[in-house]
């Protein structure tokens, strides 16, 4: 037994946060978040030179064949600085349905454009309901000779704005088909949505009439459990972002609470505040704990994985939350800004608490899984 | 990152799960909850015994010191194994899980050779008295004095909230040896024989109506000099080696009873068809989070020491997270069981009142081995590097009245 990482995998994450920190400060961030562009793509480039969106696609598809741990570091890491690059859209879940579903054509004319950052994937699943279960999919599939029909409206898309290709979850035969679909396809119509988080880009997208070759269609059957899995990864490389998330709150707050001083002294030497702080470190390792272990088991493929993927996503989204929360209060006026940084955090705190699926809805998962 | 066992330890596992199904007779099993852990001494006492003669007491600790040579992880093992089957609340938890930790980690040769097998052998017991009236939270403010007389120290003073008291064999202590020190420098860590005719024991009766603290009172009390574990006026920094291992090692044993309490719980509301509430469900899933977490918090805590640290001030936040997790685990199921939730140990009572027993009992998990606000501070300033609070002179000193310069400055 054996909690810590590897010394590669340590390498990683000193080589990530450097990156970031040279690449993508928050003053480069705030730029971004008020253009159109919804990313820097030159950073993007960037990344995919340091290997970052190939790392863990296997190599016979052009990556490099690490596995999720690493993603759970990039994902950490990422999440301390709120980088806004399509990483949880096109590598996390769409290049990992296309690998779990996808036919061999399609991972061998895909993956390696995701892998080499030259292709963004989006996953359009979430419908006006606004849920992530299967029973939100309401987009009918139509068949025609050789061709699909594809015609209704998909919300909430990440990055759909600014992705190439569309993954379109849809109803097909009792069970969910999801079709590759190019976003500058006729009848495709896109709006970026106004977010509550700016540093993470969402679409509405509709689909009138869109037609698409029944060869599109990522592999045969159902295709929940793959997109259900998918999900799975999703939440937990977002649980992963959370921790980062949150663990730059708890830095913010605590640096702040050693210098600022009011009564004569530091505001960090009254237990009012102190205390604080200790809850917000408990919350970080907390969550910590949860997400590392999530991301073992997909490391692993532990069976395990189905209960703590929704388990880490509830946990690390309320652990993150609150502490996004507490680093305003314990900034006082200042943290109220627009100047400061602490609302961007808790903006994507609040936004990633929501995404794929409240705590609610992640503990109702977990119950289910767990045979109550 | 591997987080399965090794075959070693699962090797291990099977070895003590099978002695201890073997050993622990049924009606042996779950008696704390039941009855409460004062109700069933003579049952205890054998079961020391048992364990002794099988070697299972100070698993992780050198052969040579009548331990069995093990791993620390072998040592958890057990201890989890031992929760699994509900045998008898250790008897030996003080001599085992603080004093022997503590005197291998900064005893003297001698006191190894001395101590430690009178522990493995089960002849001794063992109780702590670190806390007294005036020095609760604020341990470095204890007041017991001891002072050199010959060969002898001789003790005077009060100690509190001491568990099995009236039936150790001898108490570890903090005491004043150098009364000219400030607060916590001039203590020592002594080891002090129980029977003796200056030292009362007088029990606590607790609000769950039964009696597992006493207060102990010392008036010239004897011990002999060399009986400090440590260094003289070193008693502060073994004291919190102590409180290291009472935070973390030796209660990780906690989660498995926690969670077969859980299970319990899980078993209840599905007998009462109460698992299809919506809100019952969400309640069970941040309970059963939480419960996942703390174990899986465990693991990181014995993979760390395993890779040769010791409990530091990481061990305060294992000891608040049970210790909140689990008043407020109670305090759900007391919630849960609705009207029922009223009786105590009433043949209605469902589980015949062991719920409320737990949910009153928690109430004390966050206040010994240090409380949850002290555990807070520890984080905030040891892990965290908050300024410490001034003290009370140092504010008065700003407050820079030409009085209160003069008064501070005395």
């Amino acid at each position: 037994m054996n909690f810590s990482f590897s010394l590669e995998q340590e390498a990683l994450r000193q080589a990530a946060r450097q990156f970031l920190a040279a690449e993508y400060p928050l003053s480069r961030v705030r730029s971004i978040m008020q253009s159109e562009t919804g990313y820097d793509p030159a950073v993007w480039r960037a990344m995919a030179d340091q290997g970052w969106q190939g790392m863990a696609i296997p190599e016979p598809y052009g990556g490099a064949g690490f596995g999720f741990l690493e993603v759970v570091i990039l994902m950490e890491e990422m999440g301390r600085l709120i980088s806004p690059v399509p990483f949880l859209s096109s590598v996390v879940l769409g290049a990992n349905l296309v690998l779990q579903a996808g036919r061999e054509e399609q991972r061998e004319r895909l993956l390696p454009r995701v892998a080499a950052g030259e292709r963004i994937i989006a996953l359009a699943f979430t419908e006006a309901g606004g849920g992530w279960d299967q029973a939100g999919v309401t987009m009918a599939a139509k068949a025609d000779g050789d061709e699909v029909v594809l015609s209704g409206g998909k919300l909430f898309v990440i990055d759909g704005c600014q992705a190439d290709t569309l993954l379109v979850a849809a109803k097909d035969n009792g069970g969910i088909a999801v079709f590759e679909v190019s976003a500058d396809a006729p009848g495709v119509e896109r709006r970026a949505m106004q977010t509550l988080d700016l540093t993470r880009p969402m679409a509405e997208i509709t689909f009138d009439g869109v037609r698409v070759p029944s060869q599109s269609r990522l592999g045969e059957g159902d295709a929940w459990a793959s997109i259900e899995r998918v999900l799975d990864l999703g939440a937990v490389a977002l649980a992963a972002e959370q921790v980062g998330v949150a663990s730059r709150c708890l830095e913010m707050a605590v640096d702040y609470a050693k210098v600022r001083r009011q009564f004569g002294r530091a505001i960090g030497s009254f237990q009012a505040i102190k205390h604080k702080c200790a809850d917000m470190l408990m919350a970080v390792e907390s969550a910590r704990s949860a997400a590392y272990y999530a991301g073992w088991a997909v490391a692993v493929d532990d069976p395990e994985l189905a209960v703590v993927a929704p388990l880490a996503k509830a946990y690390c989204s309320e652990a993150c939350f609150r502490v996004a929360a507490e680093n305003i209060q314990i900034h006082g006026g200042i943290g109220f800004t627009w100047e400061h940084d602490a609302h961007l955090y808790f903006k994507r705190a609040k936004s990633s608490q929501l995404l794929l699926g409240d705590p609610s809805y992640q503990r109702e998962l977990l119950a289910g899984r767990l045979g109550l | 990152m591997d987080l399965r066992e090794n075959p070693g330890d699962a090797a291990f596992r099977e070895e003590a799960r099978t002695w201890l199904e073997e050993h622990c007779p049924p009606e042996w099993r779950n008696l704390d909850i039941a009855e409460g852990s004062d109700q069933h001494l003579e049952v205890r006492r054998s079961w020391e015994k048992k364990l002794a003669a099988a070697n299972w007491i100070g698993i992780s600790w050198p052969e040579k010191y009548g331990g069995r040579g093990g791993t620390l992880s072998h040592y958890l093992i057990f201890a989890e194994e031992h929760a699994r089957v509900g045998a008898p609340s250790r008897l030996s938890f003080f001599g085992e899980g603080l004093l022997g930790p503590t005197i291998l980690a900064v005893g003297e040769d001698w006191q190894r050779e001395r101590f430690l097998p009178e522990i493995t052998s089960s002849s001794v017991w063992w109780c702590q008295g670190f806390s007294e009236p005036d020095a609760g939270s604020d341990l470095a403010g204890c007041r017991t004095r001891a002072e050199r007389d010959g060969d002898q120290w001789v003790i005077t003073g009060q100690k509190i909230w001491t568990s099995l008291a009236e039936h150790a064999d001898h108490m570890f202590l903090l005491a004043r040896t150098d009364p000219a020190a400030a607060s916590h420098r001039g203590l020592s860590y002594l080891l002090v024989p129980m029977r003796q005719p200056a030292i009362t024991v007088r029990p606590i009766r607790q609000l769950t109506g039964s009696s597992e603290f006493s207060e102990v009172f010392l008036d010239g009390a004897q011990a002999p000099l060399a009986w400090v574990v440590g260094g003289l006026h070193q008693g502060w920094k073994t004291a919190m080696t102590t409180l290291g291992y009472e935070r973390s090692i030796a209660v990780t044993n906690n989660l498995i009873r926690f969670r077969s309490e859980y299970a319990s719980l899980v078993e209840f509301l599905r007998a009462e068809e109460r698992l299809t509430d919506r809100r019952v469900r969400d309640r069970l899933m941040q309970l059963y989070s939480g419960l996942r977490v703390m174990g899986i918090g465990n693991l990181r805590l014995l993979s760390e020491l395993a890779a040769g640290g010791k409990p530091g001030p990481a061990s305060s936040r294992a000891k608040l997270f049970w210790s909140e997790w689990h008043r407020d685990f109670t305090e759900a199921v007391v919630d849960l069981l609705g009207a029922y939730g009223m009786l105590s140990d009433d043949r209605l009572a469902p589980g015949g009142g062991g719920w409320q027993r737990l949910f009153l009992q928690s109430r004390s998990e966050t206040i010994y081995a240090g409380t949850s606000e002290i555990q807070r501070n520890v984080i905030a300033e040891q892990l965290l590097g908050l300024p410490k609070e001034p003290l009370p002179t140092q504010v008065e000193a700003r407050q820079a009245t030409p009085a209160a310069i003069e008064r501070s400055a005395k």
